[in-house]
C-alpha cells in the first residue's frame, strides 16, 4: 500500500484516493484466492482516509471484497461494536470530533470480555481529517479520552437497565433479562 | 554433428568464437535523434481568470511549411489544455498517452480527476525518464488548467526534462521574441490578477504577429485556448493575424548585405 501511495505522488503528485488504494490491495488479495499453490492473506483491514471526495471507511477482508461504510468493526467480539455502530451511525454526520471519538470508545468498549477495561495501555485512538493530517494517540494521550468517557469497564455480565413503561398500553412492562454468561475461555484483547 | 538443437543454424564456435547470446534482446537502436516534421513556438500567459496560450497552425518539414492544419494545443480531461511544439511524430505519440491516461483514470468511476498539476508531473516524468535513456520525446510543452486553490496553473517541461512555472512562458522562438512583450504584462508572480481576458488576448494576438514577422517557421493562422478557473475550455481555431505591415519589403534587394 505504500508503494501505491508513494506512486501515486511521484508519478502525479497527488495523495492516492482511499477507494482505489483499497481496492488495489483488494485485487492483489483476491489473485490469492484464484491462483494455482497460493494461500488468501491471513489478515482484513480497516482503511480510512481523507480524499477529495470527503472522509471514507473501508473494509478489506482476504477475499479481496473492498466494502465503504460510515461505521465499522473488525475482530473477534466486535459484533457487539457493530451493533453499537449500527445503532448509532445517524448521529455521525453531524457530531463533533470529540463525540465521534467517543462513540468509538463506547463501540470498543462493548467488545470488552466480562471483567476488562478499556486503559491507556490497552487503546489507540487515530484520526484523520480535511484539515488535520493523520494524528495517533497512544499511551497517555489516550488517558484524557478515556476520562471523557467515564466508564471504562466491559457491560457484559452486568444486570441491564430496566426499559421504561411504553405509554398507554395494557400490557405488563418487560424488563430485559441479564445477558447469558459469558464465556469461560480467556479472550485475547483485541486493541483498535 | 552437434546434437545441441540450440546450436543448430549458428555459426560453428571453433571457427568464429562463442555467440553472443546479447543478439536476442537487442531493440532498436535508440539514441538523440533529430526532429523531422517540426512545430515551432506555442507562448502562453496567466490572467486574472485563468491562462491563455496560442500556437501556429503549421508542421514544418525543414525550411518546407509542409501542412498548415496541424492543430498543437489539445484538451486533456475536462479543465486541462497541453500546447506542445517540436517534432509532431513524438507529439502524437504524446497525444495518444494523454488520452490512455484519461481512459484508465475514468475506470473507476469514483469521482476523482486528474487535473493540470497531475497530467503536468505526469509529462514531466516521461519527458524527463526518455532523456535519462539518451531517447527524447524532441519536444518542449506547455500545460495550463488550475491549481488545487484555484489559481491558473501554468507550466513547462522540454526534451532535457528541464521544469518551471511562471506567469508567461513561450517556447522555441517565443521565448525571445513573446516573453518580453508578455511579461509587459505579467512581469512577476501575481500580476496576473490584474490582467483582463482582453488584455491578454491583445497581447497573445500581438506576440502571433511579430513571431510571424520574425520567425522563418511560422504561419498567421493560429489558434488560441482559453483555460478558465471556473473549469471552462475553449479553443477557438483559424484566428489569423490582422492589420500587418509588409510595406518594408517593397524596398528590399536581394539578401542581407548582397548588392543586387
Amino acid at each position: 500500500m505504500r508503494q501505491q501511495a508513494m506512486s501515486s505522488r511521484m508519478i502525479y503528485n497527488r495523495p492516492i484516493p482511499v477507494s482505489r488504494i483499497a481496492s488495489a490491495i483488494g485485487d492483489k488479495a483476491q489473485r490469492n484466492t484464484q491462483t494455482y499453490g497460493r494461500r488468501p492473506y491471513g489478515v482484513g483491514l480497516l482503511v480510512a482516509g481523507f480524499d477529495e471526495t470527503g472522509p471514507h471507511l473501508f473494509e478489506f477482508l482476504p477475499s479481496g471484497t473492498v466494502l465503504e461504510y460510515f461505521g465499522a468493526a473488525i475482530g473477534a467480539r466486535s459484533q457487539s461494536a457493530r451493533t453499537y455502530l449500527e445503532r448509532n451511525f445517524d448521529q455521525f454526520p453531524e457530531a463533533s470530533l470529540e463525540d465521534l471519538i467517543l462513540h468509538g470508545l463506547r463501540a470498543l468498549r462493548d467488545t470488552l470480555a466480562q471483567d476488562k477495561q478499556l486503559l491507556s495501555q490497552n487503546t489507540s485512538i487515530g484520526i484523520v481529517g480535511l484539515d488535520t493530517k493523520f494524528t495517533l494517540y497512544d499511551n497517555d494521550d489516550v488517558r484524557e479520552w478515556l476520562e471523557k468517557l467515564g466508564d471504562v469497564g466491559s457491560t457484559r455480565g452486568r444486570p441491564q437497565p430496566v426499559e421504561p413503561e411504553p405509554a398507554a398500553t395494557e400490557d405488563a412492562p418487560i424488563a430485559d433479562a441479564p445477558p447469558p454468561e459469558t464465556d469461560t475461555v480467556e479472550p485475547i484483547e483485541t486493541d483498535d | 554433428m552437434d546434437h545441441n538443437p540450440a546450436n543448430w543454424g549458428r555459426p560453428r564456435a571453433d571457427v568464429y568464437g562463442p555467440y553472443n547470446a546479447a543478439i536476442h534482446n537487442a531493440g532498436p537502436m535508440a539514441r538523440t535523434q533529430q526532429p523531422s516534421i517540426t512545430g515551432t513556438s506555442v507562448i502562453a500567459i496567466k490572467y486574472n481568470n485563468g491562462v491563455m496560450l496560442a500556437a501556429d497552425n503549421l508542421a514544418s518539414y525543414g525550411s518546407l511549411a509542409r501542412f498548415t492544419d496541424q492543430e498543437r494545443l489539445i484538451k486533456v480531461g475536462e479543465e486541462t489544455v497541453v500546447g506542445l511544439s517540436g517534432d509532431v511524430s513524438d507529439m502524437q505519440y504524446i497525444q495518444n498517452l494523454l488520452e490512455r491516461l484519461i481512459i484508465e483514470d475514468n475506470y473507476e468511476q469514483d469521482g476523482h480527476h486528474l487535473r493540470a498539476p497531475h497530467i503536468y508531473e505526469y509529462l514531466s516524468r516521461v519527458m524527463y525518464n526518455r532523456r535519462s535513456k539518451i531517447d527524447p520525446l524532441w519536444n518542449a510543452i506547455l500545460v495550463a488548467g488550475k491549481k488545487d486553490d484555484g489559481s491558473p496553473f501554468l507550466a513547462y517541461v522540454d526534451l532535457l526534462g528541464v521544469t518551471y512555472s511562471a506567469p508567461t512562458i513561450a517556447t522555441g522562438f517565443g521565448a525571445y521574441l513573446a516573453i518580453p512583450l508578455l511579461r509587459k504584462l505579467a512581469a512577476n508572480d501575481g500580476d496576473e490578477k490584474n490582467i483582463t481576458q482582453e488584455q491578454a488576448r491583445a497581447a497573445i494576438d500581438e506576440c502571433m504577429k511579430v513571431l510571424f514577422y520574425r520567425d522563418a517557421r511560422s504561419l498567421d493562422k493560429y489558434s488560441v485556448a482559453t483555460v478558465k478557473t471556473d473549469g471552462q475550455v475553449t479553443i477557438e481555431k483559424d484566428v489569423r493575424c490582422k492589420d500587418m505591415s509588409w510595406r518594408f519589403a517593397e524596398g528590399i534587394r536581394g539578401y542581407g548585405n548582397q548588392q543586387l
